[in-house]
């Protein structure tokens, strides 16, 4: 039998496709309704990754692209859990994350913004969740950044998170943000996500206790993929 | 008097993670060489059917076309297939693949022309469910009495397709759509999910032509965000 299906993703705590106050979507927003399928095998399964596809050092920004020196800014941890909407960990899936150096700027042939590059910082990282769905990053804080939207518009200060989570009805590409930063509530991007308590659940949390005495700052940043059904094994449910 | 809370029974559920847009950079984490840098020892899905994957060897190619008619230059696409046999590289897929095959991809534009293109192999027919296609199913059924399938007695033939799923810029939630084949008629006339889709002339939104170069097929997939020939994309 085949394998059971995703609960049906919740739009209404997403940002639809046509947000005006975000210009660049008024062109790249589909109009007409997305068409509704019920999970088949090509959305139930998903892309597998292990420790051989990726190396230890990737998961620390501060490190891997340094070439004579650690890279300027404010030492941060982020770390937290991959759950799905059961509360049960996500285990052995893959996190990508990347982001602008302290001063706002990336790396990135296509970002001329005058603030400099650091020649220690690449900005990107990934890892493997473990058994217990647990991540963590090392990296450098980064800085906002202008964007031409309005005239001026300021992204705050976010990292871009990418998960797969097992199935590919799963994948999701989101943005973490800092608690406490006054761009957030201001910012047309942040802004497409309709529900205020969904976008507070993209605001990384100060974690005291995860710091680092006298090296880094730490955030607690849980995330949360699509849940499954139970399927009917014998008269009970099975994975409950 | 003995107090019950009903709740203490209920599943916790917890909300999904929102999207947000991939933005312009996403390349840096996706795909650094194209943002200009190299960094990991392995940049991961750039190779989608490894060595020893049977079945035809293809190449798709296509560009993402937005409202205004401009190409996008700044996309990113993932590509999931399942092997010429029609099972994915999954431990629930009900078989194994070929040593090397992965069926996943990951695809960037050209950034000046904003055309795309992946190696890869042609994939075989997946078992769909039944219910998908309630007002179709029975003759989706009685069109393959030989159907075996990966044999679920749930289960009918989706055609032969890849699974696409697009990132940019502009987009706040990643677009899921597929890419059929235009060499499979018969196959995409019962396939259960284009049947799904109520206006036949949308459902060629999603048929790939095949082209050949050098004796080598190559199938041409272009992918419209708006207009009257705006692609179907699937709310999976
Ligand atoms: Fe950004």
């Amino acid at each position: 039998m085949t394998p059971a299906e995703y609960y049906q993703r919740d739009r209404r705590i997403h940002p639809p496709a046509l947000t005006p106050d975000y210009k660049t979507s008024v062109a790249r927003s589909p109009r007409f309704s997305l068409i509704s399928l019920q999970g088949s095998m090509s959305e139930i399964t998903g892309p597998t990754f292990g420790h051989g596809d990726i190396s230890p050092i990737d998961n620390d920004l501060i490190k891997n692209y340094a070439k004579d020196g650690d890279p300027i800014g404010e030492r941060i941890i982020v770390h937290g859990r991959v759950l799905d909407e059961n509360a049960r960990p996500v285990p052995d899936t893959l996190v990508e994350v990347w982001q602008a150096n302290a001063g706002g700027r990336y790396r990135h042939k296509k970002d001329s913004y005058l603030a400099p590059i650091d020649p220690n910082f690449g900005g990107c990282g990934r890892t493997i969740t473990d058994a217990d769905g647990y991540y963590f990053f090392r990296t450098i804080k980064p800085g906002a950044y202008p964007w031409r939207n309005w005239v001026n518009n300021w992204r705050p200060a976010h990292i871009h998170v990418s998960v797969f989570g097992h199935a590919f009805c799963q994948r999701l590409i989101t943005q973490l943000y800092f608690e406490g930063d006054p761009l957030i509530p201001i910012c047309p991007i942040v802004q497409t996500v309709p529900d205020p308590e969904a976008i507070d659940r993209l605001t990384a949390k100060l974690d005291m206790n995860a710091t680092v005495p006298l090296d880094s700052i730490a955030y607690r940043f849980d995330i949360v993929l699509r849940g499954r059904r139970s399927t009917m094994f014998e008269n009970r449910l099975e994975g409950n | 008097m003995k107090v019950v809370d009903a709740r203490a029974n209920r599943p916790q559920y917890l909300p999904e993670t929102a999207s947000q847009t991939a933005g312009p950079y996403v390349h840096i984490g996706l795909a650094p060489g194209a943002a200009g840098f190299r960094i990991f020892d392995r940049e991961l899905g750039w190779d989608i059917a490894g060595p020893n994957a049977a079945g035809e060897r293809i190449r798709v190619e296509g560009v993402v076309i937005d409202g205004t008619g401009s190409p996008v230059k700044d996309v990113l696409i993932e590509v999931w297939q399942a092997n010429a046999a029609g099972i994915y590289a999954h431990p629930e897929a009900g078989g194994a693949v070929e040593e090397g095959f992965r069926g996943w991809g990951r695809v960037i534009t050209d950034f000046e022309t904003g055309e795309w293109g992946f190696d890869t192999v042609k994939p075989g027919p997946v078992g769909a469910r039944a219910r998908m296609v309630s007002g179709v199913s029975q003759r989706v059924r009685d069109s393959h009495p030989d159907w075996q399938g990966r044999a679920q007695e749930d289960s009918i033939p989706m055609a032969p397709h890849l699974n696409l799923w697009i990132v940019a810029r502009g987009i706040n939630i990643g677009l899921n759509t597929r890419m059929y084949f235009d060499d499979e008629g018969p196959a995409n006339a019962t396939d259960p999910v284009l049947n799904l889709i109520e206006w036949e002339r949308r459902r060629a939104t999603l048929i790939a032509k095949r082209t050949l170069r050098d004796g080598r097929p190559v199938y041409r997939f272009d992918i419209r965000l708006q207009g009257e020939d705006e692609t179907v994309f699937f709310d999976v």
